[in-house]
């Protein structure tokens, strides 16, 4: 970049477009480092020891300490942090299973098939996108009490297998419409069923669409706070944001260094599929306006 | 003239992903009734169980009495006349949350529409810098990014400090009540990246020779974004702030968390999906928090019709004649 080739035309131009592109630049870094301050400091704080936390705003800590992890790492109310992060892993996981095979389905039916009811369908399916969730809360919450099944994860994980996420089946719905056609045509010419050409020709296809539902689904589920909070009642079954309000509760002492230790254990993973996948998350959610 | 064929031109691209051209499926007729509706049953089962029936429960149950234990009990139209007209809390949270909405909403628009009119460029970096904006959106909502926020925003921590440094002192913003509000505000706005990228996209998608007309007629930058960028985003600031404002009606994770679950202080962050969880999961007044959620679906309901119905004056489809 700094090595321009000397033979441009018009030499007046190429050095004010030049400052203008380092401020530019510089406009963009300095705007990033205001708004990814808290990020930064989260981690950095994290290792500091505890009478810095809140005191100093320098970035780098006076000397690094790890007692805030090793307090997060012992968990809370007699659970041990790992089973918080193995319920996340569960809750998230199985979100995602659920998802990418239930809306895909969906999805696939609702852009390829010709059926009776489609119109109306299609149009509920929309509608559920738009529905508020607080509206179906509290008949939700009835309902699953009345069946036995609060303090399970029933109520959290069964919806994702019954494609009640409507907008990642219209992202679909959007994404197969702009399949060629001519693919699954010649396969129903050759005889093959509408299952056969779901599993073979538009799942493979379909694969940019799934991996953003499959990276959306599990970085929502795992941050997800309010529906844990009302279904779960055992410590020994939270995932970690309300291991984490535990943490906030249970620290009248203000053990700030622990609070900031699992903070930071709870971001670290959907940093790091935000690093990994960025492109496809972008691209998601310029697309669709899916909600971060 | 240049400018009038490319908008033509692209509006058969953007209409493609909505034709349905299933004529080929209807050859198939009921054999493709039936697998389609295999493909479905789940998605069937889910509305049917997890939408359409909590909804028509949801509505029985706010002209009921109910706790959840006992029978519920027949009560017209009582629980709608008490939170409109007896329940100072549900005046006070509608105040809080309003005033979250009108506030936060504008602000999050602002701040993503400035940075992807600054992103929108062919330099080098700006996908790197478009990735590094949106992060925040990702986490923003998490408890982990509340607890955050509440060290940042409490009395002598860093905000607290830095805006003392500028002679600014206001003590700490979330035990303030004049301020705490405002710390779920920058929360939100800081979570621009969302609609950022929605923006972005679209301003990538406005022909170029647009300006270029528009420059030789004589248009300043400024001329260009009020004549150009504007209108040809207009559909895109309408889908964001009718997203965006549906979405703060129902904030509820930041103020919990930021709030360790009071909504104060002095109620200052007591927003109405807070009295709505505290009605139905601490009182088990289910039958009045269903109404309180009717109502919410109501208010939010009729603001975005009357959005959609005032948006004919400002939003601008292209290839729509004017």
């Amino acid at each position: 970049m700094t090595t321009t080739p000397v033979q441009i035309p018009a030499p007046a131009a190429a050095p004010r477009a030049r400052s203008r592109s380092l401020a530019w630049h510089v406009g963009a870094v300095a705007l990033l480092l205001v708004l990814l301050y808290p990020v930064l400091w989260v981690f950095t704080a994290s290792v500091k020891p505890a009478d810095e936390i809140i005191s100093s705003f320098d970035l780098l800590p006076s000397k690094v300490s790890w007692s805030g992890f090793g307090t997060a790492l012992d968990g809370i109310a007699e659970v041990p942090a790992w089973r918080f992060f193995t319920n996340s892993l569960i809750l998230s996981l199985g979100s995602v299973v659920g998802n990418v095979l239930s809306c895909s389905i969906a999805a696939y039916a609702f852009a390829r098939l010709r059926f009776r009811g489609r119109g109306p369908m299609f149009a509920i399916m929309i509608g559920t996108i738009l529905l508020p969730t607080h509206l179906l809360l509290i008949p939700q919450y009835t309902m699953f009490q009345k069946a036995g099944l609060v303090d399970t994860y029933v109520p959290l994980l069964l919806g994702k297998f019954l494609a009640t996420d409507a907008f990642f089946v219209f992202l679909m719905v959007q994404f197969v419409r702009n399949l060629p056609r001519s693919l699954d045509e010649a396969a129903l010419i050759d005889g093959c069923g509408h299952f056969r050409i779901f599993g073979h020709i538009v799942l493979p296809l379909l694969r940019p669409a799934l991996i953003t539902t499959a990276i959306f689904t599990f970085i929502w589920s795992w941050n997800d706070f309010f529906a844990p909070l009302i279904y779960l009642q055992s410590p020994e079954k939270y995932p970690l944001p309300l291991a984490l309000r535990l943490f906030v509760d249970s620290t009248s002492s203000q053990d700030y260094g622990a609070m900031l230790g699992m903070s930071v254990l709870s971001l670290l993973p959907v940093i790091a599929f935000f690093v990994a996948f960025q492109r496809l998350l972008i691209e998601g959610a310029a697309t669709s306006g899916l909600k971060g | 003239m240049a400018s009038t064929t490319t908008t033509d031109a692209a509006i058969p691209r953007a209409r493609r992903g909505d034709a349905p051209s299933a004529e080929p499926a209807k050859r198939r007729g009921r054999a493709g009734d039936r697998s389609a509706y295999v493909f479905l049953t789940p998605w069937m089962i889910g509305a049917a169980l997890l939408t359409i029936a909590p909804m028509l429960f949801s509505l029985y149950m706010s002209f009921t009495d109910y706790n959840l234990f006992d029978a519920p009990r027949w009560i017209g139209l009582d629980n709608y006349r008490r939170l409109l007209f007896d329940d100072p809390e549900v005046r006070d949270t509608v105040g809080v949350t309003l005033l979250y909405v009108v506030v936060a909403t504008p602000l999050k628009l602002a701040a993503a529409l400035g940075v992807a009119l600054l992103l929108n460029t062919r330099r080098k970096g700006r996908n790197f810098y478009r990735a590094a904006f949106y992060m925040p959106s990702l986490i923003g909502a998490s408890v982990g990014a509340a607890i955050v926020w509440r060290l940042l925003f409490s009395t002598g921590s860093v905000v607290d400090g830095f805006l003392g440094a500028f002679g600014v002192h206001t003590g700490g913003w979330i035990s303030d009540p004049d301020w705490s509000l405002m710390s779920l505000v920058a929360l939100s706005v800081w979570q621009f990246g969302a609609p950022m990228v929605i923006f972005l996209a679209a301003l990538q998608q406005i022909p170029r020779d647009l300006y270029e007309a528009a420059e030789i007629d004589g248009a300043g930058p400024w001329r260009r974004f009020v004549s150009v960028t504007v209108p040809m985003l207009s559909p895109v600031i309408f889908f964001n702030l009718v997203l965006e404002m549906v979405h703060a009606f129902q904030m509820f994770n930041s103020a919990f968390v930021l709030s360790n679950g009071t909504g104060g202080p002095a109620g200052s962050t007591h927003v109405y999906s807070m009295y709505l969880y505290e009605l139905g999961f601490n009182d088990f007044r289910m039958g009045y928090a269903a109404a309180l959620t009717w109502v919410l679906l109501l208010v939010v309901g009729v603001i975005t019709a009357v959005l959609f119905k005032t948006s004919g004056r400002w939003v601008h489809y292209a290839g729509e004649e004017k």
